[in-house]
């Protein structure tokens, strides 16, 4: 892992404190997951400068952006980065044009044409520009706000729950342009949100806050994956993979799609064989048998190896099993993982009862 | 009909009115927005030194103008000793006072726009490499437009409507410091009533437009909410 941000914060105001030590890959989607009143926002806001850390050390790619120990603090308007607010915050007196411009104009090192053109059509945009900001949805709202902060190519873009302001619909109109950005600009972004949903599309990297404190930072499948961890226990617990296309079964209306640990069945799926796509497995769907049954209307059965068990008080197992490189959780009863006499570092066979597509 | 002299008061009025009004919008903006962004413990005490004029009797604020102004008063014997005499009875006293006096007018409205913006679009334009400086004057600036007009007309008509400070500070001298409200005095105390209808029907034509124009065109409600 390239860690190039380094972000170590100490604050307090009133009962709230946040204390942070971080190191963070410098590509792909972070999330900072945490339930509200957790510091999520607070660490963001610092990392802009928007807020000033009594005790801070931040360092973006080498750069350093705030060393309280040397009295260095760059304020926000010197630091290359890109900022989404919760609510748009788009300025009501220019237009689309002149607000994604807004910043172009200030910026010393020019950026070029076709990267601006680029980003308005990847956040189809291009037919708002004369608009102003209050005849926008919030969906449309958003998206240029999202342009506005991208077109200063900025070496870090940092988005505060950008879709909570939003109904559903709005979020799947958002989405899946958040998505097409992860794939084709290489900024690291830092991505605040209490939307488990969100998380498991977006992120690559996980930070899990709560009480000013970070709980745990991994990549989103194995800090999905850890059993010691709260969000294993959910009744929504999940992992994610990312796998590619493999093979269209028309006749049965299947895709194949592979990863390391072999192949999985989907329904079909209108992608290209090779696009990539990352897939969804709830805990709840998944068991495990010690041999393959040929005898199941079960598809997706895969072998696997035990990493860890946790044991509840009210009867059941969390397990966290291995397919190839990918992790997985299954939530089955203590009484099953007893009669199959499952331990760490057994050889087993998962069965997947559903999958979901998170593209 | 307006004699010469009548026509020599209203020029003298526009004169100081024009040129307090941009003295107040130079020192009330940063004033204002200092009184809008602060949290300091000083700023009750400054907010009620500049609302003062608002309840206080305009010959109170004029006595004491004058005392602070005159040759033994500090301001007086400061530009009595940098050689610019003293400041009572002149144009430039006139205009001293009228600045002091119609500040709230134009303080308030400013501050109130101010408060009304909040802190998220100064945030995001930070966030769009805008420094504080830029950002007032790219941001602030554009969304306070009405707050503007509001303090502008404001303190315009307000100067223009003063009597009080202008008789003790300004004296009643033709030509030098005698204004539009003073010469209406002056009418009325001659039993010139003809004259004094002119000069006092214009005024009332005068500030019942500037209200009726700045109502009409200022949509938010913030800028003129304190005049409710």
């Amino acid at each position: 892992m390239n860690t190039s941000i380094i972000a170590k914060f100490k604050l307090s105001y009133g009962e709230f404190k946040l204390n942070v030590d971080l190191s963070l890959p410098s590509s792909g989607i972070t999330v900072l997951f945490g339930h509200s009143g957790s510091g999520k926002t607070t660490l963001l806001r610092c990392i802009a400068g928007l807020q000033q850390a009594t005790e801070g050390f931040l360092g973006i790619n080498g750069e350093v952006w705030q060393d309280s120990e040397k009295h260095i603090f760059i304020p926000t308007h010197q630091r290359a980065l890109g900022y989404v607010f919760q609510e748009a915050n788009l300025f009501t007196h220019l237009s689309v044009h002149d607000n994604l411009n807004y910043g172009l104009k200030r910026l010393k090192n020019r950026v070029d044409i076709i990267q601006k053109e680029h980003i308005i059509d990847l956040l189809g945009i291009s037919h708002l520009m004369t608009r102003m900001p209050d005849n926008l949805s919030g969906g449309e709202r958003q998206r240029v706000a999202i342009a506005r902060a991208l077109v200063l190519n900025p070496n870090i873009l940092l988005m505060d729950e950008p879709l909570a302001s939003l109904d559903s619909s709005r979020k799947q109109e958002v989405l899946p342009f958040l998505m097409r950005l992860n794939q084709q600009l290489k900024i690291p972004v830092l991505y605040v949100t209490h939307s488990k949903q969100e998380m498991a599309q977006l992120a690559d990297y996980l930070v899990l806050m709560s009480k000013g404190k970070v709980d745990a930072t991994g990549p989103l499948s194995q800090t999905l994956s850890r059993v010691d961890l709260p969000l294993a226990k959910d009744r929504q617990a999940s992992c994610v993979w990312d796998v590619y296309v493999a093979q269209h079964d028309s006749a049965d209306h299947l895709t194949q799609v592979a990863f390391s640990g072999g192949r999985l069945y989907l329904p079909t799926v209108s992608l290209a064989i090779g696009d990539k796509l990352r897939v969804q497995i709830f805990a709840r769907d998944v068991s495990v048998t010690l041999d393959i049954s040929t005898q199941t209307s079960i598809l997706n059965i895969l072998p696997a190896t035990i990493l860890a068990i946790l044991n509840d008080d009210i009867g059941q197992s969390v397990v966290s099993l291995k397919v190839g490189d990918n992790q997985l959780l299954a939530h089955i009863t203590q009484k099953s993982a007893a009669f199959l006499n499952l331990t760490l570092g057994k050889s087993v066979f998962v069965q997947i009862k559903g999958t979901s597509i998170l593209n | 009909m307006l004699t010469s002299a009548d026509f020599s008061t209203l020029r003298l009025t526009f004169q100081v009115a024009s040129l307090a009004t941009m003295l107040m919008l130079l020192f009330g903006t940063p004033l204002a927005w200092w009184l809008a962004r602060t949290q300091s413990k000083w700023k009750g005490i400054i907010n009620a030194i500049v609302a003062l004029p608002l309840v206080l009797p305009p010959t109170v604020l004029g006595f004491y103008l004058l005392v602070i102004l005159g040759k033994n008063g500090p301001i007086g014997q400061l530009t009595t000793h940098l050689g610019l005499g003293t400041l009572p009875f002149t144009f430039a006293g006139l205009v001293v006072s009228s600045f002091l006096y119609s500040l709230p007018f134009v303080v308030q409205p400013l501050q109130t726009a101010f408060s009304a913006i909040g802190n998220r679009p100064l945030e995001a334009a930070a966030t769009l490499r805008a420094s504080p400086l830029d950002t007032f004057f790219s941001v602030v600036m554009p969304l306070s437009k009405s707050g503007f007009l509001t303090a502008t007309v404001l303190g315009f008509a307000h100067t223009v409507g003063e009597f009080g400070v202008v008789l003790m500070v300004g004296g009643n001298i033709p030509d030098k410091t005698r204004v539009v409200s003073v010469q209406i005095y002056n009418h009325v105390e001659a039993l010139e009533y003809s004259e004094a209808h002119w000069l006092s029907g214009g005024l009332l034509v005068f500030s019942f437009c500037v209200l009726w124009v700045l109502y009409s065109t200022v949509k938010t409600s913030s800028s003129t909410q304190f005049l409710k």
